[in-house]
């Protein structure tokens, strides 16, 4: 199963495997990972799941969509090219590894 | 502290209400019964994604067992209450395998069951409702073998159902009671945007159309509407609202109006029993002294979250702005802030804004209250935002779709929206 390395909102680093097609979202979520609301259930409609990417690996996530981007461009913590909203990212052995970091502040 | 808070009813809700409970230091037990099997879920993508099968099982489960486990959460699923006592220090659940459960506080998040249609006919199979996993995947089945598909209902739950079968290439019908889709909940200009979308791709609207009955003999194979004409139908989904489940607050003497009444933090008639969710009716923001039933996960998330709070004996966080969705295809529906009681409509469309979307700002006594959004995130967000900060922007500017709302923003002023309302 692929890894996920989250960096939570106090600083702390926790890594999770998570069902390969699983968003980064959904696992967060079941698995108590603070800091990643996830209100819509990955419905791409409540932006309370927003994470930066790691630099080395946005090429494989991809870049926000526009709705995505649209999404975010009001986020409390404010959105850089790295932004991402976790429920569109689909967990798959391509993306084993995956560093996140948690924005302090979801909405 | 130590005791037993039993939570009655396994959904977004009643979930929250448990997890929460540990999450702010709770040490005692938590026992969480559910009426239906399996782990707690989510119930929006049964409507759309899980119905449409690109949403697996899994993707439903709202918590993995292996953190209910730390967390300590007894979760007694495919468990109903048959039997209950409650006094002034907690009471006694029964369940309906003969065991009993002692508790010192009590969480009630019992839900809604869909509507059934008071018509002849409504029980002959084919003719199916949705709430539970296990009705959409008998829906799923139904659809798979079903050319005409009659959607009875043109709320949210309906027109879901619909774009989901029509994007299968079902030929769908929406009947609707009213004079316009949605008429409860969103103004006139919103339903037509959202008529035009179903009617854009293939699916037949009739609005003003009461159904009479369901013909059939072993299996429902049209709808007889009020004019006398018979639409033929493989299958028929009613979408017609849900009714709170009362039975056990009602059995305990709780106060029960339509749902169990509550105030906005899930506090009940009684002490140590709060109520979270579908099956509760809170405070109307804008009508203090009128209740109002808020079917959202965002309500009940927040209202579980304040509840927790509640037993515990700590003050709730202040609630949130209220805010729903509905994905129909590639039409997103997101609506924020509660329109009801508005006197005044502003609706931003064209030019900048682009060709599929729309925006519906409500005002009452000069203030912006709530507004429905298509296609617009940021026109979401900044009202989002702008509802949160107890801020308004000027109902004229806001028409011209080339100036982004968020730069509209100032300070409310006047009469708050819900002094107004008392005044």
């Amino acid at each position: 199963m692929p890894t996920i390395e989250f960096t939570c909102p106090d600083g702390s680093r926790r890594t999770v495997e998570a069902r390969a097609g699983a968003s980064v979202m959904e696992t967060a979520v079941k698995l108590g990972v603070p800091g990643i609301v996830g209100e819509c259930g990955g419905g791409l409609s409540c932006a309370t799941c927003h994470v930066f990417v790691d630099v080395d690996q946005i090429d494989v996530t991809g870049r926000a969509t526009d709705f995505e981007e649209e999404m975010l461009e009001d986020a409390m913590t404010p959105p850089t090219e790295l932004s991402r909203l976790s429920c569109q990212i689909a967990m798959s052995d391509a993306l084993d590894g995956l560093r996140v970091t948690i924005a302090k502040e979801q909405q | 502290m130590t005791g037993c808070v039993a939570v009655v009813g396994a959904g977004q809700a009643g979930l929250q209400l448990a997890t929460t409970l540990r999450t702010l230091g709770y040490d005692g037990r938590i026992v969480l019964v559910g009426a239906e099997p399996g782990l707690p879920y989510q119930r929006p993508p049964l409507s759309k994604g899980f119905l449409a099968g690109t949403v697996p099982h899994e993707e439903l489960e709202l918590r993995d067992p292996s953190l209910l486990a730390e967390q300590r959460i007894e979760l007694h699923a495919g468990r109903r209450v048959v039997g209950a006592v409650l006094d002034r220090a907690g009471g006694l659940l029964r369940l309906d395998d003969g065991s009993e459960l002692a508790f010192d506080r009590l969480g009630l998040a019992t839900g809604a069951t869909a509507r059934r249609l008071p018509v002849p006919g409504a029980d002959l199979p084919g003719m199916l409702t949705l709430r539970s996993v296990a009705d959409a995947e008998q829906l799923r089945a139904g659809l798979a073998d079903a050319a005409d598909i009659i959607v009875v209902g043109g709320g949210f739950v309906g027109l879901e159902v619909a774009a989901t079968a029509r994007a299968q290439g079902r030929r769908v019908t929406v009947v609707e009671a009213a004079d316009r889709l949605l008429a409860r909940v969103v103004a006139a200009p919103f339903s037509a945007h959202v008529r035009t979308w179903h009617e854009a791709r293939g699916t037949t609207v009739l609005t003003g159309a009461a159904v009479a009955g369901l013909t059939g003999t072993d299996r429902v194979t049209g709808v007889t509407l009020g004019d006398g004409r018979t639409l033929p139908a493989d299958l028929v989904v009613a979408g017609v609202g849900a009714s709170p489940v009362t039975s056990l607050a009602e059995e305990l003497g709780l106060d029960v109006e339509r749902g169990i009444v509550t105030d906005v933090a899930g506090r009940t008639s009684h002490p140590r029993v709060v109520a979270v969710g579908d099956c509760t009716v809170q405070p109307h923001p804008h009508a203090p002294d009128r209740l109002l039933g808020i079917e959202s996960v965002n309500n009940a998330v927040e209202q579980a979250t304040a509840a927790a709070a509640v037993l515990l004996g700590h003050e709730p966080a202040p609630r949130g702005v209220p805010w729903f969705w509905s994905n129909q295809g590639d039409l997103r529906l997101q609506l924020v802030g509660i329109s009801d009681g508005y006197d005044e409509l502003v609706v931003r469309r064209g030019g900048s804004a682009g060709e599929g979307r729309l925006t519906v700002l409500y005002y009452r006594w000069g203030r912006l209250i709530a507004a429905d959004v298509a296609g617009n995130p940021r026109d979401f967000t900044a009202i989002r935002s702008a509802l949160a900060e107890g801020r308004t922007l000027d109902p004229i500017l806001a028409q011209d779709t080339d100036v982004p709302l968020r730069t509209l923003l100032t300070e409310a002023r006047g009469l708050p929206a819900d002094a107004a309302a008392r005044a």
